[in-house]
């Protein structure tokens, strides 16, 4: 290339690198929108704002079915036999060790409110199957309880929790958690 | 040289005239709208909020019985770079709003107060549905009503715009439409059911005249007058249809400084590498020349 | 200094890729050390405009086409969900909007200077066509992508121009419906021009690269159109190249910036704002401007069918060039009657795009055909007598002749060929 005089090596180095710290800054900036446009856009994230749900048309016994972020809830109607099965379970044996209390909302223990995938590989459970008054997952064989934990099958860990409040005894608003000292 | 500045002066020629040309191209015989001053104007223009809210205001009471805003949703209303309601205000204006929901366990549609997430429902539930109530006329969404209008401005003017930034050609049609409602000059006759407006292509328009001064109020001070609805109006719809805009310009100023650093840079780069080819030759280690085929 | 020519990795981790797949030295060679001569001007950096804009559609598009819906009822309004919603979108849908005008100003620019210096000749010939077939796929592309957000521009451009196959004796109508998948445009038309849009800016990438191959048998041409000769007339590609390049891609970056940021509708049709209604058909349909030339020359001839020949035929008629000029001078710097009729063919392209975007009325269409009979005399009849009978200018007996003798004195004097301002 061309013999470069010694004279001002410095001048001409400093001017390089300057110029390809700039390019390499101007590419991460281009860089940016474009991972960024796969994020969720503003539409989804206002679609999966909290939904309400009206408990009351729900009988004792009776699991529902809801949607969230597009992910199905189970909302399940517990009767005072599956509270108590689900509060004797001896919880410090089990996979994915919970007790009865840290499942539900205290004074609305009636109340079991789940995300309804499969903590195996996804699929979502059968309500009122299996051998645990709870749900079973036809793709493995998982079994969860009426608290929605693991009892049997690869599963390994309980039916996750949603964020949600009750707004009154009959409503809750799922995808909200109540403020700490409310 | 000669060629060179021929060159470039037929190149400015046919990117102006061609553009020109596409302006020309939505000519149409109405009297050109005036151009208004527009807070959203120029590189470093912003929506005024307080306009856009009175324009929304102005919307929403004189507007939406007829006009949609389909590709709007409420929850735009709170957004930074627009009329910026708190989302409280949003949640209220979205519950005056009537949405279609369904089907419930019946197997009905049905109606429920808008929520936020909501788009703005149409005011008629299909085309047919607004000619039927409206004597025949299809009054359009407004969604990108001031994009989807312009008007010619002939030539220089559009070379000029181009320098000056000018983009505002749809928001003045609709400032000029809202107050160019006047009596038909003599021996004009329309056709039934239309109006004369001076701005309007064919000058007949299906839309009965919307505003009157003094119909909407305005708590802040500004005057109720039909010319400050149809700017505040076209501002909010300009809002509606370029909802980014001040995004856009924000971004835009801090790409052009990087932009003009770096080719700077790049220009002094350029000339340091060059330099010794330039002006001294003699030490160059020149590429022997390519063995290409003799021709 | 030629031991320079030949990339001889030191890394190991090189040397093992090397005996298996030399990439990198053919970039080096191809990119760092090809022979460049010393004299190109800007126009030469069009060049690498034009593959920096191929790569800049292409990403833009790819993201573009995660959020667009290819269906007429969905089309419009995921355009608007990407300009509202998406994170940038608005800048993504933009910088291809505009990107797009901006490819055709760096065609045009690069198709200018191919003309202007003779750089179709012998031994470029080939290189010439491929850029031809380029500037066809271009255009191809440029229409379906346009398409794409289906209004009414949209609408009744696919329109027009798919229904200029029906000018075909014979087969006409059955192509027609063909290519519409139906009795008119409709969604079957939008899905395969969606398809088609989103594969042939590949067929353009692998077309560059036999188009950049064809050019390095051959070499650059220069504004001299003297071939290098001895060393001193050429220098590596990288960095000298390279740098002017770079630059002038900033250059052009900041006019696309222009567009993009604060009047990123201006070359655009309002129209288009407007949803597809196939029951109304715009006042006046306009293409985008960098196709109004060839709308101009279509509706300047009376005939139907001649006039769609017409449209082609001024396109294709440029891949003979190299034959249809008959001159043995390459660059319009020495060939002074040549270079006048040149650029006076420029201004009548440039009078032609105004009147595409005017009414097909009066005297529009009388300017119409006067210009559209000189583009055809020019290329038919002027170009080849005038290589017969043109007095040229003395060509520099060779690049380092002129770049001496005009760069560096400062005079506009005798042959001082421009393209020794570096």
């Amino acid at each position: 290339m061309t013999t470069i005089s010694a004279a001002e090596p410095s001048r001409r180095d400093f001017l390089y690198i300057a110029t390809a710290a700039v390019g390499a800054v101007g590419a991460a900036a281009t860089l940016a929108p474009l991972i960024g446009q796969m994020s969720p856009d503003a539409s989804t994230i206002a679609a999966g704002a909290p939904v309400e749900v009206d408990l009351s048309p729900l009988a004792e016994g009776q699991i529902v079915q809801a949607f969230w972020r597009s992910q199905p809830i189970f909302i399940f109607h517990r009767t005072k036999q599956d509270i108590a099965r689900a509060q004797a379970a001896d919880w410090r044996t089990l996979r994915d060790p919970a007790p009865d209390s840290a499942r539900v909302k205290a004074g609305h223990e009636q109340w079991l409110v789940v995300v309804g995938i499969c903590t195996h590989l996804g699929c979502i459970p059968l309500p009122h199957q299996g051998n645990f008054d709870g749900w079973f997952c036809p793709c493995h064989g998982s079994q969860y309880d009426s608290a929605g934990r693991i009892r049997q099958g690869p599963a390994p860990l309980n039916l996750p929790l949603p964020p949600y409040q009750f707004v009154s005894d009959t409503k809750i608003r799922i995808g909200e958690t109540a403020p700490a000292n409310a | 040289m000669n060629a060179h500045r021929s060159i470039a002066l037929a190149a400015t020629l046919a990117a102006s005239l061609s553009v020109a040309a596409m302006h020309a191209a939505s000519a149409q015989e109405a009297e050109a709208p005036s151009r208004e001053h527009w807070s959203f104007h120029g590189p470093f223009g912003t929506y005024d909020t307080g306009q856009l809210q009175r324009g929304f205001k102005v919307y929403r009471e004189a507007c939406s019985t007829c006009h949609g805003l389909k590709l709007l949703a409420f929850r735009n209303l709170s957004d930074p770079g627009g009329p910026s309601f708190t989302e409280p205000q949003a949640v209220t204006i979205a519950s005056g709003f009537q949405v279609t929901d369904g089907p419930n366990d019946k197997g009905e549609m049905f109606q429920r107060p808008g929520k936020i997430a909501d788009r703005f429902p149409p005011p008629f539930p299909n085309d047919q549905a607004a000619r039927a109530a409206l004597g025949g006329g299809l009054p359009p969404d407004m969604s990108v009503l001031a994009k989807a209008r312009g008007y010619e401005a002939g030539f220089p003017w559009f070379i000029f715009d181009a320098f000056t930034q000018y983009q505002e050609d749809g928001p003045d049609y609709i400032h000029a439409i809202l107050v160019g409602y006047e009596d038909p000059p003599a021996g004009v006759t329309l056709p039934p059911g239309a109006q004369y407006n001076k701005f309007f292509p064919g000058h007949a328009i299906a839309m009965p005249k919307p505003l009157s001064d003094g119909q909407v109020e305005y708590t802040d001070g500004t005057p109720a007058t039909v010319d400050q609805y149809g700017k505040d109006v076209a501002a909010f719809l300009m809002w509606a249809a370029e909802p980014k805009l001040d995004e856009r310009k924000r971004l835009g100023f801090q790409v052009f400084v990087f932009l003009i650093v770096l080719t700077g840079l790049l220009y002094f780069t350029k000339k340091r590498v060059w330099h010794d080819v330039k002006h001294h030759p003699e030490l160059i280690e020149s590429r022997p020349p390519p063995e290409y085929p003799k021709s | 200094m030629s031991a320079n020519s030949i990339y001889k990795p030191q890394n190991p981790v090189m040397q093992w890729m090397e005996r298996r797949l030399p990439i990198a030295s053919l970039i080096h060679s191809s990119f760092v050390v090809y022979p460049t001569p010393r004299n190109l001007n800007y126009w030469w950096t069009f060049g690498g405009i034009l593959s920096f804009m191929l790569g800049a559609q292409i990403v833009t598009g790819i993201v573009l086409a995660m959020h667009y819906t290819p269906h007429v009822d969905l089309a419009f309004n995921s355009i608007e969900s990407i300009m509202r919603d998406v994170n940038y979108g608005w800048l993504l849908r933009y910088l291809h909007a505009n990107g797009a005008s901006f490819f055709f100003v760096a065609g045009y620019a690069h198709i200018i200077r191919g003309m202007y210096y003779g750089s179709y000749k012998d031994p470029r010939e080939v290189l010439w066509i491929l850029g031809v077939i380029l500037f066809l796929l271009m255009i191809v592309t440029g229409f379906m992508g346009y398409v794409l957000p289906w209004g009414q521009m949209s609408f009744w451009a696919a329109t027009v121009i798919t229904n200029l196959f029906s000018a075909i004796p014979g087969v006409g109508d059955p192509i027609v419906t063909w290519l519409w998948g139906g009795y008119a445009v409709g969604n079957p038309t939008l899905n395969r021009f969606y398809s088609l849009h989103y594969l042939l800016p590949f067929v353009i990438a692998g077309v560059v690269v036999l188009h950049v191959w064809a050019l390095h048998m051959v070499g650059q041409n220069n504004p001299t159109g003297v071939e290098p000769k001895t060393e001193k007339d050429s220098v590596a590609f990288t960095p000298y190249a390279t740098a002017k390049d770079a630059f002038f891609i900033g250059v052009f970056c900041l006019f696309l910036a222009w567009f993009v940021f604060y009047i990123p509708n201006y070359l655009g049709h309002s129209d288009n704002y407007i949803p597809a209604n196939p029951g109304q058909t715009p006042t006046h349909i306009v293409p985008e401007w960098y196709y109004l030339p060839f709308y101009a020359i279509l509706r300047a001839i009376p005939s139907k069918l001649l006039g769609v020949i017409a449209l082609l035929s001024s396109i294709v008629l440029l891949a003979f060039l190299p034959w249809l000029d008959t001159s043995r001078v390459r660059s319009a710097n020495y060939r002074p009657l040549y270079r006048q009729f040149l650029i006076v063919f420029f201004l009548v392209v440039i009078g032609l795009g105004y009147l595409g975007s005017q009414p097909p009325e009066g005297g529009y269409v009388i300017a119409a055909r006067i210009l559209t009979a000189y583009y055809f005399v020019f290329l038919l009849i002027i170009l080849p007598l005038l290589g017969l009978f043109e007095t040229t200018k003395p060509l520099p007996n060779s690049i380092s002749e002129s770049v001496l003798r005009g760069g560096l004195s400062a005079g506009a004097s005798a042959p001082p060929p421009s393209g020794a301002r570096g």
